[in-house]
């Protein structure tokens, strides 16, 4: 297996990792499917992913990187030089950087259930040669995770040094750590929860809804129309806004007009506000790069997802771990809010587990960790490094 | 700074770590409260093969103990432990921070919460030096660790090995060992301690009339 994103990157590229491309592995067979948590079977499944940096002979400088709800493999570099943005975690990912691509060999593979190159519901199915739309199965976060363990035995690799996730990508990590207990070293959960709390639930819930109730969703089978556009978009919306702050929100928008400095008093003109302009605009964006299926069924595996499922306490259920934790929440983040991180890190205290924690003060609520990572940098550089250095004691 | 002032003699660092790691088993599990940049978690850590964490609420110390490879929680001791469990740990230590927190009672009581003995090293502000400077010139001692003048000072209580004992008392908290520190050596007994320690140094244990309910 070579790491092919390392030769790219060139004296000049600044802390880029340079010209990146998504490579694709098939996982599981016939005879080894992959058994997703409600019975069904799956194979194979094919894997987009990505990985920056160069495997060390020894293998024990692998971090796995887990994406969020709406994330992809892309996560660091470009893929032609005349991209306008680079991969979603460019700041955190690359030479010097908190997963120092100089130091560690770095994978970030898109999610079961994903529509950017893994396996999903808008998948052909080999059987009957259609899409499998809802007959998809149904996923969680462990199947998700069972993938990923996968990918990273084919990579040649047994035991990684870390795994790095924020939001739906840290409870990857979380199950990661819980079910592959051998496989990982180091966790580290960023704006994340060990259970999707009730609130989190009612916004899916609105979500999932608005794309039920569009005439173009055809009970999913909209692949060869023009599909629940309507439904996405304004399901983007409303998870948008749960990803900001009251605080950001009135820091970058306020009350101010997009177009004038007077109101228009038209009741169809819907974007008055800059506000309003802005989530309509991140509602077509999307649309044009998200499969409204797959919004289901990763939403659904979102709220399904509770580490502490068949265990009496969140304790027990951690009990087994072996890696070492850092996890780190945001003052401004109410999807995801601290409490929910504090009780994961007083789990992982009361039985003895190595974890380190703070809450990090930013403004832009749960989207923080995409955003300021400058302290979360600070503090994963010698985590990682420390992890690395244990690893070779 | 008035230099004719009497100030408390900075305790040495390496003193007071080795009085507390004396009155520290191998191998127990270890909280450091107010653990700063983590360097007696590293002698523990190393020396003793304790199985330790620190608390601290500056981001800068969080990033310190990291770099020790060491796990530590930002937390601020003024409000409490709350997010850590009952009964987690053999020992909890508290070395010079007593002083310095809002509500030391509610501290002590957390320590002894989470921890089944409790190691506090705390100035004595009833040495017979502080004492004359408040009769002599009515002014406010300040200690050469803390140079701070009294508005400006970390250093929001002031009791003395007398106060502390009774203190104990009342929240029904038993004093194990009581050492205190005189010219800058750790003694087992002293004739008047109190008016000739710089500090003391307590290990602390839990009685059955320890009070549960927030100070």
């Amino acid at each position: 297996m070579t790491a092919a994103a390392n030769n790219s990157s060139r004296p000049g590229d600044g802390d880029s990792v340079g010209i990146v491309e998504t490579k694709f592995a098939t996982l599981f067979s016939e005879a080894s499917p992959l058994k997703f948590l409600n019975g069904a079977t799956l194979a194979p499944i094919c894997v987009a992913y990505e990985t920056y940096g160069t495997l060390n002979e020894r293998r024990d400088n692998a971090v796995y990187v887990c994406h969020a709800l709406t994330g992809d493999a892309h996560a660091a570099g470009k893929h032609a030089a005349e991209d306008e943005k680079p991969g979603w975690w460019d700041g955190l990912i690359g030479p010097n950087k908190a997963l120092d691509t100089n130091k560690y060999f770095v994978i970030c593979s898109n999610v079961l259930g994903g529509c950017q190159g893994t396996t999903g519901p808008g998948s052909l199915n080999n059987e009957t040669n259609t899409r499998y739309c809802l007959d998809f199965p149904f996923l969680t976060v462990s199947d998700i995770v069972s993938v990923h363990s996968e990918l990273v035995r084919y990579l040649g690799i047994e035991k990684l040094l870390a795994v790095v996730g924020g939001s739906l990508g840290g409870m990857q990590v979380l199950d990661w750590t819980v079910r592959f207990p051998d496989q990982v070293r180091a966790a580290v959960v960023l704006a994340s929860a060990p259970k999707l709390a009730a609130q989190g639930i009612a916004f899916n819930a609105v979500g999932r809804r608005a794309i039920y109730a569009d005439a173009g969703f055809l009970n999913g089978k909209y692949y060869e129309s023009e599909g629940p556009r309507y439904g996405l978009a304004l399901a983007r919306m409303v998870a948008h806004i749960t990803y900001l702050s009251e605080d950001s929100i009135e820091l970058k928008f306020g009350r101010r007009l997009q177009d004038s400095d007077r109101f228009a008093f038209e009741m169809q003109k819907e974007t008055e506000f800059q506000i309003e302009s802005y989530l309509h605009y991140q509602g077509k964006r999307f649309v044009q790069r998200f499969d409204a299926n797959s919004y289901l069924y990763l939403t659904r595996a979102m709220d399904y997802f509770d580490l502490s499922e068949g265990h009496a306490t969140l304790a027990d259920a951690v009990r087994n771990v072996q890696a070492r934790f850092f996890v780190a929440s945001y003052d401004t983040d109410w999807l995801f809010p601290t409490s929910q991180s504090k009780e994961l890190v007083s789990a992982l205290l009361q039985v003895g587990k190595h974890v380190s924690y703070v809450e990090l003060a930013c403004p832009f609520g749960h989207d923080s960790f995409l955003i300021d990572l400058g302290p979360l940098t600070d503090l994963i550089s010698p985590f990682l490094e420390q992890t690395l250095i244990s690893a070779k004691a | 700074m008035s230099k004719s002032r009497y100030q408390l003699p900075d305790l040495s660092v390496q003193l007071v770590d080795d009085l507390i790691i004396r009155h520290i088993d191998k191998g127990s599990s270890v909280i450091d409260l107010g653990c700063g940049d983590g360097r007696l978690m590293q002698r523990l850590s190393g020396e003793m093969n304790c199985n330790v964490v620190g608390i601290d609420v500056e981001l800068g110390n969080v990033a310190a103990v990291m770099r020790r490879g060491l796990p530590v929680v930002a937390a601020d001791l003024n409000k409490g432990l709350a997010d850590i469990p009952s009964d987690t740990f053999d020992f909890a230590v508290l070395s010079q921070t007593l002083q310095q927190v809002q509500h030391p009672k509610l501290l002590l009581k957390e320590m002894l919460r989470v921890a089944k003995r409790g190691l506090v090293v705390v100035p004595n502000f009833g040495h017979w030096r502080v004492r004359y400077e408040v009769l002599r010139r009515g002014r406010t001692p300040i200690t050469h660790a803390l140079p701070y003048e009294w508005h400006e000072s970390p250093n929001l209580h002031f009791m003395s090995m007398r106060d502390f004992r009774e203190l104990m008392q009342s929240i029904g908290l038993r004093i194990v060992k009581e050492r205190p520190i005189i010219n800058g050596r750790s003694v087992d007994q002293a004739w008047a301690a109190n008016l000739r320690a710089d500090s003391a140094f307590y290990l602390l244990e839990r009685t059955s009339s320890t009070t549960s309910e927030p100070a």
